[in-house]
């Protein structure tokens, strides 16, 4: 069963410490980051540090990914062509358009050969962060076959966009609503941007949820305080659970019956409603909250 | 092999190692090691530094390493990236 993505925690590629324990706060993924959080000077240094990392720590528990930087940059190249070589599990492109992800797509092909990887086994996220990325979204993402997601990055965006981020986020609305639209119809996961306030935690709920209200699958997150209330927004509550089975249950009596439609405390079960519930549950599997039999732990 | 310049990398940070090389003039390897942890990895500190330098293939090099109880991949991976700077 494929992992979920509910959070994925930004890590600065050139700390050792922090590299050491990423794999043990709690998140779904982590991003060992050789971009925004590595100086110019020390891009050489992190790209060796995070090859070492890969290749050393039991990160087995987790997603690794690295974010690489802009392959239209001297480093961008060289991070794909050294951090592939250990086999992470997703590499993040920034400022990702059709051309970056073709790009690397064609990068990892020979890297896989190279080195007897299996083909396809590196994954991709492609980090949306220009107004061109998001019009373009979909056609990123069918770029290449390996895309397992879009990242949304509100930051880079907004400054694109020439507008003011906020807190309450009214201004990437849109970007969330076509992020999420358009990962859903491609079914590949749809991460929201961080909660940059990492001391308001009532904040980052409201935030969590806004994004999860729109459709969005995960959230990334830049200090790991943050990942227990993101989990706990994203996780389907106990009463969801128990209707969604319920609902599975009414549909199944129904199909024994013969019958093409039915009802459950007196509304019709459709197939939307079917299929929301259907995701409801297997989520709650994901997470071990119920058995893969669908009853209650 | 040979370095040509002065270099280092790492920070001195916890979990971190700060290595600078330099070339050597009498063509030798030398070591200069401070640790936190020295009485109890001093050795296997060691061990790693020269591991790095022989396996990138590097002769006539003095080598300064201040030690605030890095594990053996970072250890290794500032070397390498010291003597990269270096060539």
């Amino acid at each position: 069963m494929e992992k979920l993505r509910r959070t994925m925690l930004f890590m600065p590629g050139n700390n050792p410490g922090m590299l050491q324990d990423a794999a043990i706060l709690g998140a779904d993924s982590i991003i060992l980051d050789l971009e925004d959080a590595v100086s110019l000077t020390e891009k050489d240094s992190a790209r060796i540090l995070v090859r070492e990392a890969i290749r050393t720590i039991d990160y087995s528990q987790v997603e690794v990914v690295v974010r690489v930087n802009p392959l239209d940059t001297e480093f961008g190249p060289q991070d794909v062509d050294v951090i592939a070589r250990v086999k992470p599990d997703t590499l993040l492109i920034p400022k990702a358009n059709e051309e970056e992800i073709k790009l690397v797509d064609k990068l990892l092909d020979k890297i896989e050969k190279e080195e007897g990887y299996p083909p396809g086994s590196i994954k991709i996220i492609a980090l949306i962060e220009t107004a061109l990325g998001l019009e373009n979204v979909y056609n990123v993402i069918e770029a290449s076959r390996r895309t397992v997601g879009v990242l949304l990055g509100g930051e880079d965006l907004t400054a694109d966009l020439g507008i003011e981020r906020t807190k309450e986020g009214e201004e990437i609305f849109y970007a969330r609503n076509k992020v999420a639209t358009v990962c859903r119809a491609l079914k590949v996961d749809a991460i929201d941007t961080p909660f940059t306030d990492t001391n308001d935690y009532e904040g980052l709920e409201k935030d969590t949820a806004k994004a999860k209200g729109l459709g969005l699958t995960g959230k990334s997150a830049i200090n790991p305080r943050q990942i227990e209330t993101i989990h706990s927004v994203f996780a389907p509550t106990e009463d969801e659970l128990k209707r969604a089975l319920r609902i599975l249950d009414a549909m199944e009596e129904a199909e024994k019956e013969g019958k093409g439609c039915c009802s459950l405390d007196g509304k019709m079960i459709d197939a939307p409603v079917i299929n929301r519930a259907a995701c409801t549950v297997d989520q709650g599997i994901r997470l071990g909250l119920i058995s893969g039999e669908g009853g209650a732990r | 092999m040979k370095i040509t310049k002065v270099a280092k990398a790492g920070t001195l940070e916890s979990n971190d190692i700060l290595i600078m090389v330099k070339p050597n003039e009498f063509g030798k390897t030398e070591l200069e090691l401070e640790s936190i942890v020295m009485q109890q990895f001093g050795e296997v500190i060691e061990q790693v530094i020269l591991h790095k330098v022989q396996e990138m293939g590097i002769e006539g090099i003095s080598i300064k390493a201040q030690d605030k109880g890095a594990l053996d991949y970072t250890i290794a991976a500032r070397v390498e990236t010291a003597i990269s700077r270096a060539i």
